[in-house]
């Protein structure tokens, strides 16, 4: 995996640093700096600020409201925060990164690697769910493999980077990288079957006659400032959109932390419940919500006793099958073909699930 | 006149793009006309695998994201 993703990285990434540094370019660099150190002396003091603002409300220490409201106002600050964060450094990451790009490293690519390479790429391609299809057409038509498209198709939202740094800043990196082994461990199966099937009958008949021309970009040389804009423009444009989403999800989350007993919880979402995983993803496909907002969620489900894989199981049929992008890629696949695609990731969800309730006990 | 095409399903961003390149050109004074292209196959045709993609008379010059408007200006001069 480390094979496959830091080479591309590594690729893009110009030659030479730009030599001649200008003083707006020093600028950024000491704006970025200072703004990251105001960032961290912040969140070292959230914890204090959170507790002092609880005590200044009238409520009775330790009974339920004021436990919900203590996860509010602790969690609210820290998931925006660490959401600031995560999504300014993917957007630098990103403008290394394009669809276009992404193509022509996986044109031509067999099945196998080409399943890997285009997992990983998944994770770092910038695309917005409207792009799903041209992206799809583009792909095929350029001569990736459809098993190959599929990898990639899988792991962009499977494994959303906006989750995994949240995942890790509130739950350990072992969780994390679980989570990030895992999801692309089932977008390159998943693909990988889905190639074996030979499947390419099954898209709609329009899309087979589609051919792509080839198309030259100018070359765009980034500068440092053109990638930390990019990263503030990330910020403006993801969290402008989604922080109401966390904020429902912080809100869902301190009702399960103050209310849910947590015996109830144990009994529904634990490890003794076997059919709780299959049950969550059941439940969790068609909700649809986003990655940053079922965190929280996450977080306090997680607190109250429930099983680690369950709860995984749950976000990953929340985030990676939602009914708005299964429309859309109707445009471009037939029917027997998407349930191909949402069987395929469902027992990958599935697998997920039991394997981690058997791992993390 | 500048045959301008916007290639996009449809979505918030491409009206965005599309109003961003009139925007510039009436700035400019330049003289466009702007087609918006929705339909997956002729967007296809171009060869971008991301949209908005803006299409100055016949050549591509950007694909995926909103564009910069001193980029535009770039384009149109």
């Amino acid at each position: 995996m480390t094979e496959c993703c830091s080479k591309t990285a590594v690729d893009s990434i110009p030659a030479e640093p730009n030599p001649t540094a200008s003083p707006s370019t020093f600028a950024w660099l000491a704006g970025t700096l200072a703004a990251l150190t105001a960032w961290g002396l912040a969140y070292a003091f959230l914890q204090p600020a959170a507790d002092w603002a609880t005590a200044l409300l009238p409520l009775e220490p330790g009974s339920h409201l004021a436990e919900a409201v203590a996860f509010f106002l602790y969690d609210t600050p820290k998931v925006l925060m660490l959401l600031v964060l995560v999504v300014f450094a993917m957007g630098v990451v990103r403008s290394f990164f394009s669809a276009e790009r992404t193509r022509a490293l996986l044109a031509g690519r067999h099945e196998g690697r080409g399943n890997v390479a285009a997992a990983c790429l998944g994770i770092v391609t910038p695309f917005c769910s409207c792009s799903a299809v041209p992206l799809f057409i583009g792909f095929v038509s350029a001569g990736v493999p459809l098993g190959v498209t599929f990898s990639f198709l899988i792991a962009a939202p499977m494994v959303n980077e906006i989750a995994l740094g949240l995942l890790w800043a509130l739950l350990g990196w072992q969780v994390a990288l679980a989570y990030l082994g895992f999801g692309l461990l089932i977008a390159i199966v998943a693909g990988w079957v889905i190639g074996r099937l030979h499947l390419e009958g099954w898209l709609q008949d329009w899309v087979r006659n589609v051919r792509a021309g080839a198309v030259e970009l100018p070359g765009q040389r980034l500068t440092i400032v053109d990638r930390l804009k990019a990263g503030l423009d990330a910020v403006a444009d993801i969290v402008g959109k989604v922080w109401t989403w966390v904020i429902a999800g912080i809100a869902a989350g301190a009702l399960i932390h103050g209310y849910v007993p947590a015996e109830l919880l144990a009994a529904i979402m634990g490890r003794e419940a076997w059919w709780s995983v299959p049950a969550a993803v059941v439940v969790g496909i068609p909700m649809y919500s986003n990655a940053a907002g079922i965190i929280p969620v996450v977080e306090a489900l997680l607190g109250k006793g429930a099983a680690l894989g369950t709860v995984l199981a749950f976000m990953m049929s929340v985030i990676a099958l939602s009914a708005p992008e299964l429309i859309i890629l109707h445009k471009v696949l037939k029917g027997r073909l998407i349930a191909v695609f949402v069987a395929v990731v469902g027992l990958g969800i599935l697998a997920v699930g039991f394997l981690f309730n058997a791992l993390f006990a | 006149m500048k045959d301008i095409k916007v290639l996009g399903p449809g979505c918030k961003r491409c009206q965005t793009t599309a109003e961003m390149v009139q925007t510039e050109a009436d700035r400019l004074g330049v003289a466009v006309a702007i087609e918006k292209v929705t339909d997956y196959a002729a967007i296809a045709s171009f060869g971008i695998a991301s949209t908005p993609g803006i299409v100055i008379d016949g050549k591509v010059v950007h694909a995926g994201g909103l564009p910069k408007a001193e980029d535009i200006a770039q384009w149109l001069a």
